[in-house]
């Protein structure tokens, strides 16, 4: 077994792995930016090393400095977590020239799932479901009327170079085909200077389900349950649960005999994610595959009972499998949400800063990943993501019940926090019911806030409150709240001068 | 000690008296016993007839919460019988109004100059922060009289980037 490893990340990530090395008895070892001198990673680890300026760029994403960090460590491994170079086969083969382990797929398996035509070419040989289409650019309107009506309205055009919705239209009937043909043609020739555009069955009200696959160095592979990923805002997930409330025994052996095929395809090692698109009458077809361990993956843990990141070491180190398709079970139910430092009265913009209260829930089925703590002040660098705060049940009523009871025990004060955002989602009848889709956000949100949780007494507790505070914690001059060091020192009135005040007046 | 205070927008008035083991409280003529005990730093623990309410303290650059249980309540105390004056032209529509950053980040465009005629709502600078960028905008129409952020400065919250008269 590796004797030191390397983590080549920050935040919750970077503690969860250290957590995982010292629980297997293997030393850790930090790299930090200039402005996470004080980031908890950097506390958790045994050796921490600085690698450079606050931009990702100058610093967690410098293979170099990383690599010269774990020459001159001694690490034998490195894991990348997710995000940053977690994902870049460049990194991953400059790992293997310098003789370390990195921990996750080949670079050859990267690079195929990182080209999305690549990966199509190789899972389509491979007979993984896709979305139906033409995958190729429409020669005319003729041709493009003929697919459509083979695959069936409404359908998709889009653009072969395309992204971000550019050269993309939504075409419900054979009257619109035409004339959105050609907007989509231009569009993407303007957009990118390729006028190609294919045609594709248009997906409503898609869930997006993933399915979660381990595979060893040996040629065993294996899938371990699905995680409902649908509850998104801007791209980015904010709530993920599994089991998915839609999947059923059959279907989830369906989807995960897929992934493992996806994954065999691309000799695929370690940890993997094979995502997919579902439609409303549940078939379910490849999107991608995420090559690295998802920010997600405690709530595979939490129903398989078994912990992905010592699996990931054990693989890298070229272990077996330790258990075989048959042994995994299900059991329960658990649901994450993602703690976002975002300001919810400010359309969720990124709110960075200085924690001055930090109340943490504990207690049955509780799982909290955090890379936060009180008195550290959240750079504005780098990803929102301040921790993980995860809900185990017997079934989905009961994890629902415990993550409401807990997210009450929660209190993030000094920077805005998302907290409040999962009490709205956990009390909607929708979500309870488990019907809802990746446009699901936007609509309870748009809907605006019903909170009727407040106790009756709330206006008159907090009247009364402010009276005594100001008596028994009296501080109405307080250090502005930034992302300078100089945030934590009181400004130009004295506490002394406060309390004599206040005490001369009673 | 007698405090005007406000709750989300609503006014009180709040008068209380050391009692032997409590504080009674006489909230807008309401008669209310209260043990309290300061749990920590930010968290008060109040009892009232047995009910048990935990009251937490958020004090930012620009604004005063508490938080009853989860629910946020904005709050205004005054002390009548301090000298100080709250009043700091805040709220008002006449006169220079200042634009402060709401959150810390780094100053990444100016969309106007001194001097510039703006409209209510009109962007004056773009604050980045973790990668997502945000439009600061006049809150009414005037001219820009003072244009304190720079390009590429990291500013704090609360932090006047500009003043509009």
């Amino acid at each position: 077994m590796f004797k030191k490893i390397l983590i080549a990340n920050r935040g919750e990530i970077a503690v969860r792995v250290i957590r995982a090395c010292r629980e297997m008895g293997i030393a850790t070892v930090a790299v930090y930016s200039d402005v996470d001198r004080a980031a908890l990673h950097v506390r958790k680890a045994d050796e921490a090393y600085p690698i450079g300026p606050a931009p990702a760029a100058e610093s967690y994403l410098r293979a170099d400095k990383i690599l010269e960090v774990a020459q001159r460590s001694g690490a034998e491994a490195i894991h990348p977590g997710y995000g940053f170079l977690s994902e870049n086969a460049q990194f991953a083969r400059a790992c293997n020239d310098a003789g370390v382990k990195f921990i996750g797929p080949t670079p050859e398996s990267m690079e195929m799932m990182g080209s999305k035509t690549r990966a199509r070419q190789e899972m389509e040989k491979a007979g993984v479901p896709f979305v139906p289409g033409t995958s190729r650019g429409l020669q005319s309107p003729e041709e493009g009327e003929q697919a459509a009506e083979r695959i069936g309205y409404p359908v998709m055009l889009k653009a072969a170079a395309g992204g971000g919705g550019k050269g993309m239209r939504l075409v419900h009937t054979r009257e619109q085909l035409r004339s959105a043909l050609e907007a989509a043609q231009s569009e993407a020739q303007r957009s990118f200077g390729d006028s190609e555009v294919y045609v594709e069955k248009a997906i409503v009200n898609p869930r997006h389900i993933e399915m979660q696959v381990l595979a060893d160095e040996r040629g065993n592979t294996v899938w371990l349950g699905e995680r409902e990923c649908s509850i998104q805002r801007r791209h980015q997930k904010v709530l993920e649960e599994s089991p998915s409330p839609i999947v059923d025994p059959d279907m989830r052996r369906r989807m995960g005999e897929v992934a493992v095929r996806v994954a065999r395809a691309a000799r695929y090692t370690n940890a993997g994610t094979v995502e997919f698109l579902v439609d409303q009458q549940k078939n379910f077809y490849f999107l991608e595959m995420n090559t690295r361990l998802q920010v997600e993956h405690p709530v595979t843990e939490l129903i398989t009972g078994l912990d992905l990141v010592h699996l990931q070491i054990r693989i890298a180190n070229g272990e077996k499998l330790p258990f075989a398709q048959q042994e995994v079970k299900i059991r329960g139910h658990a649901i994450e949400c993602r703690i976002y430092a975002e300001d919810p009265d400010n359309n969720y913009f990124p709110s960075p800063g200085r924690i001055t209260l930090l109340l943490a829930p504990s207690g049955p089925g509780i799982r909290r990943d955090s890379g936060m703590y009180e008195g550290w002040t959240v750079p504005i660098d780098y990803d929102p993501l301040l921790a993980k705060l995860i809900g185990y049940g017997t079934d989905r009523q009961q994890a629902i019940m415990r993550l409401q009871r807990a997210l009450y025990e929660y209190f993030v004060a000094g920077i805005k926090t998302n907290i409040s955002l999962f009490q709205r989602i956990l009390r909607d009848p929708d979500f309870q019911a488990g019907t809802f889709d990746t446009g699901y956000l936007d609509r309870l949100l748009a809907r605006g806030n019903s909170d009727d949780s407040a106790a009756e007494a709330g206006p008159a507790m907090a009247a009364i409150a402010a009276g005594l505070f100001s008596i028994l914690d009296p501080q109405s001059v307080q250090g502005k709240n930034g992302s300078g060091a100089s945030s934590a020192a009181p400004s130009n009135s004295s506490a002394w001068k406060q309390k004599g005040r206040s005490g001369a007046l009673r | 000690m007698t405090y005007e205070v406000t709750v989300d927008g609503k006014p009180h008035r709040l008068e209380i008296e050391k009692a032997e083991d409590a504080w009674m409280c006489r909230l807008d003529g309401q008669e209310i016993r209260v043990d309290a005990i300061l749990a920590r730093r930010d968290v008060l623990s109040l009892l009232v007839d047995g009910h048990s309410y935990e009251v937490k303290r958020e004090q930012t650059a620009t604004d005063l919460h508490l938080w009853v249980g989860s629910t946020r309540y904005g709050v205004e105390v005054r002390d009548p019988r301090s000298l100080r004056s709250r009043r700091d032209g805040a709220g008002d529509e006449k006169g220079p109004k200042k634009i402060v950053a709401s959150m810390p980040g780094r100053v990444v465009r100016l969309l106007v100059g001194e001097g510039a005629e703006v409209e209510a709502g009109q962007g004056i600078v773009v604050v980045e922060a973790m990668k997502m960028q945000n439009e600061i905008k006049s809150p009414k129409k005037g001219v820009v009289q003072k244009l304190m952020a720079t390009n590429g400065a990291t500013v704090n919250a609360g932090d006047v980037l500009a003043i509009v008269e």
